[in-house]
């Protein structure tokens, strides 16, 4: 595996919540995390609730700012520092190269399901057609009823919610994929479905970091763990 | 990072398309807007967000042509790869001709941006004919096109405006905005006089129109929601001046100013 390119790189990266507005409290978070990921690598972040697994998982998406440190996604072959780059570099960064998988799926009005599936596939340039049938083969694949695939899934299930967006993010699988809570709503069998996504795009050389709260489908995709706990400790001391 | 340009860092979009220097606008003694600097680029939706009175609005009259600003300049690239051309320096009737043509402005109220008592073809069709069209059965086809993809039912072209619902007035409006192909759209409170239902038909419409033509756009909204579903990135506005940017994402779920973080838990989640 160490011959694989590292595709994340976290340098030293603290994150302090402020609230202004509550007498400027500060929450220290963690405290100078250190970590690489490369290419075929599934890091799983482990650690209680509340140690700030999300919120690095966040800070990696560039959808929170960290206090201090630098976090280099490889994108066409460079590293860009999330941390300090321009809003445009980093759409483009996420556009091609980062994606994020939450539990929740946020539903645009009026926008069917197939739609949001082919949506990344239109971005990235595939062929509407292709796209379409892709999108459609990965809605079967995580067993999503064929009659819900031309509505907007603000009626569906939570599960079935989280099914349309599992199939939106590995349609086509990023380079470098974040997943927070995957599986929290869906049944065994969809679960399996999830894990083989992941060992899919894992071989096709993605590099991945994503939280698990169940246990076997951790044990299952893990390559290697990150307790983040040991950070937070660093945090609490300061 | 290299130091030195390669040419083709010069061309293509690696140039904004409005470049705004500490603009500044002021009613008397009262600030408006203050030293107000940003750069838009090609393709890029920019939000402006803040609370009636911080200066949104000011500055977006300011950017889009309307009001001369008391200070700064506004920088324009009015076709791919030409010099920059600050606005305020043509001469009125040039800064008019390129509002109607390279910019489209969509108001908040549909009635300061479309023509009451002319046929909602006619609305559409003028502005092709400000661009120097002139032969009648393109424009109508155009007008035709442009009405089925703001959803307006073809066989209403020879209707008034004033016999549309707000709703159709306002996507009326846009297609009148975005027949002449603008490079740049200013957008003031587009969904803001709408019932909720007919703001999501409205949202959704915008949102695939802005990516699937890459139009550049600068919307000023104070629904978050809005700037969630529409924006890139966002420049948030209190008394006049910019109190934080970002990414829009980043902006709204971890917001680092106290009047942006006041913002943004003010709004009940729905």
């Amino acid at each position: 595996m160490s011959d694989q390119p590292e595709m994340i790189r976290v340098e030293a990266v603290s994150k302090t919540f402020t609230l202004h507005n509550q007498g400027s409290v500060r929450l220290p978070v963690f405290r100078d995390v250190n970590f690489a990921v490369r290419a075929g690598e599934v890091l799983v972040l482990a650690g209680a609730s509340g140690a700030g697994k999300s919120s690095l998982l966040r800070i990696l998406y560039g959808n929170y700012l960290p206090t201090n440190g630098r976090i280099e996604i490889r994108h066409d072959g460079e590293m860009v520092d999330i941390a300090s780059a321009l809003p445009r570099t980093i759409l483009e960064v996420r556009r091609r190269t980062l994606g994020f998988v939450s539990q929740f799926l946020r539903v645009i009005p009026r926008v069917s399901a197939l739609d949001i599936v082919r949506d990344p596939l239109l971005a990235r340039g595939v062929d509407p057609s292709e796209a379409t049938e892709r999108a459609g083969a990965m809605l079967a694949r995580l067993n999503l009823p064929e009659r819900l695939w031309s509505l907007a899934p603000a009626t569906f299930s939570g599960g079935e919610q989280q099914r349309v967006n599992i199939a939106r993010s590995f349609v086509d699988p990023s380079p470098v994929m974040l997943i927070d809570e995957p599986t929290a709503s869906l049944d065994a069998r969809n679960r399996d479905v999830v894990v083989e996504l992941i060992a899919e795009a894992r071989s096709r050389g993605s590099a991945i970091v994503g939280i698990f709260h169940d246990e076997s489908v951790r044990d299952r995709v893990a390559t290697r763990w990150l307790d983040i706990t040991h950070f937070r400790a660093a945090a609490d001391a300061a | 990072m290299n130091a030195l340009v390669s040419p083709n860092t010069l061309k293509g979009a690696l140039r904004p398309i409005l470049s705004a220097r500490s603009v500044s606008r002021f009613y008397g003694e009262r600030i408006g807007c203050a030293d107000v600097s940003f750069d838009l680029w090609p393709g890029e939706v920019l939000g402006i967000v803040g609370e009636s009175g911080s200066g949104k609005s000011t500055l977006l009259r300011c950017l889009s042509g309307i009001d001369r600003p008391d200070a700064g300049e506004v920088l324009f690239e009015a076709t791919p790869g030409a010099d920059f051309l600050e606005i305020f320096d043509l001469p009125e009737q040039d800064r008019r001709h390129l509002m109607r043509t390279a910019w489209g402005i969509v108001h908040q109220n549909p009635r300061d941006g479309l023509r009451m008592d002319v046929s909602a073809g006619g609305n559409v069709g003028e502005r092709l004919m400000d661009r120097g069209d002139r032969h009648y059965g393109r424009i109508r086809e155009a007008a035709t096109e442009w009405l089925t993809r703001v959803e307006i039912e073809a066989g209403r072209i020879d209707d008034r405006p004033r016999q549309f619902s707000g709703g159709m007035q306002q996507r009326l409006q846009i297609a009148r905005v975005l027949v002449s192909n603008p490079r740049l759209v200013f957008m003031d409170e587009p969904t803001g006089g709408l019932d909720v239902s007919v703001q999501a038909r409205l949202l959704d419409l915008l949102r695939v129109l802005v990516r699937d033509l890459g139009l550049a756009a600068i919307i000023v909204t104070h629904d978050l929601a809005v700037a969630r579903l529409l924006t890139d990135r966002l420049m948030v506005m209190k008394d006049g001046r910019v109190v934080e940017t970002g990414l829009t994402d980043q902006v709204l779920d971890d917001p680092q100013h106290a009047y942006t973080q006041l913002l943004t838990s003010a709004v009940l989640a729905v």
